[in-house]
């Protein structure tokens, strides 16, 4: 029973594994292939950590496997973000087919300064991502245009 | 018996299947194009180094090689965040 619980464990990882590295191959920009190569590889490790705490069934290698699982949890948005945001002000295009890049039209890679923070105050031409901002309703606006977070 | 011998076929396809993945991720480390794509490319190799890690433990029946899984895992996180923070560097230089 267990042997079929650990072997099912390890296909699911694997195949998820072997999804993210398709992933990283195939698709079209770097910001696509991190997503591809985050939750795709964090998921597929997980799989394959608690297949091989099932199979020692013993507390010391459960909790080893269970405790480098959320380890990968926690820093794997960590790291893509830190990635993202760096190959953004590296200026890496996007692909041909992006729908929209809402960071481009308020954000000044030079300062560093988010136009959203004064939203509120400069009024600017409508887009979508401005109905976006709009639809969270005003206190979070007011409390936008207070917050410093914008400014690095 | 027929448990074991289950277990033995799916342990050899899993490992074909992260050794295909660590390939597929070696080709888009050699071919880039921009650097982020490398470094993208090299975190999803420490992630499937682990979990090759994590399989050779579980092939051997040796559970000390997790710890060898968890300290590359360690190891790889501060990598690819000591990466991100130099082509941030770089692109407050340009």
């Amino acid at each position: 029973m267990s042997d079929l619980v650990v072997a099912v464990l390890l296909v699911i990882g694997a195949s998820f594994l072997l999804l993210a590295g398709v992933g990283v191959l195939r698709m079209p920009d770097v910001f696509s292939r991190m997503q591809a190569a985050t939750k795709a590889s964090t998921l597929g490790v997980g799989c394959i950590l608690v297949a091989v705490a099932v199979h020692f069934n013993d507390l010391g290698v459960t909790v080893r496997a269970l405790a480098a699982s959320v380890f990968f949890l926690l820093t794997a948005p960590v790291s893509a973000h830190l990635l993202g945001r760096a190959s953004y002000f590296l200026g890496v295009p996007l692909w041909e087919g992006t729908v929209i890049d809402e960071l481009r039209s308020r954000y000044d890679l030079r300062t560093h300064r988010l136009e959203s923070s004064f939203a509120a105050t400069v009024p600017s031409p409508v887009t979508g991502a401005d109905a976006l901002v709009d639809g969270h309703g005003a206190a979070p606006d007011d409390q936008r245009r207070h917050d410093p977070e914008g400014v690095e | 018996m027929n448990g074991a011998r289950v277990l033995a076929v799916v342990e050899a396809v899993v490992f074909v299947m992260i050794g295909v993945a660590l390939l597929l991720a070696f080709v888009r480390l050699a071919r880039g194009p921009s650097l982020s794509d490398r470094v993208v490319a090299l975190d999803l190799m420490a992630v499937l180094a682990v979990g090759l890690i994590a399989m050779v433990a579980f092939a051997a029946g040796q559970a000390v090689f997790l710890d060898a899984a968890i300290v590359l895992a360690l190891v790889a996180f501060l990598g690819t965040v000591a990466f991100a923070r130099y082509l941030e560097r770089r692109a407050h230089d340009e």
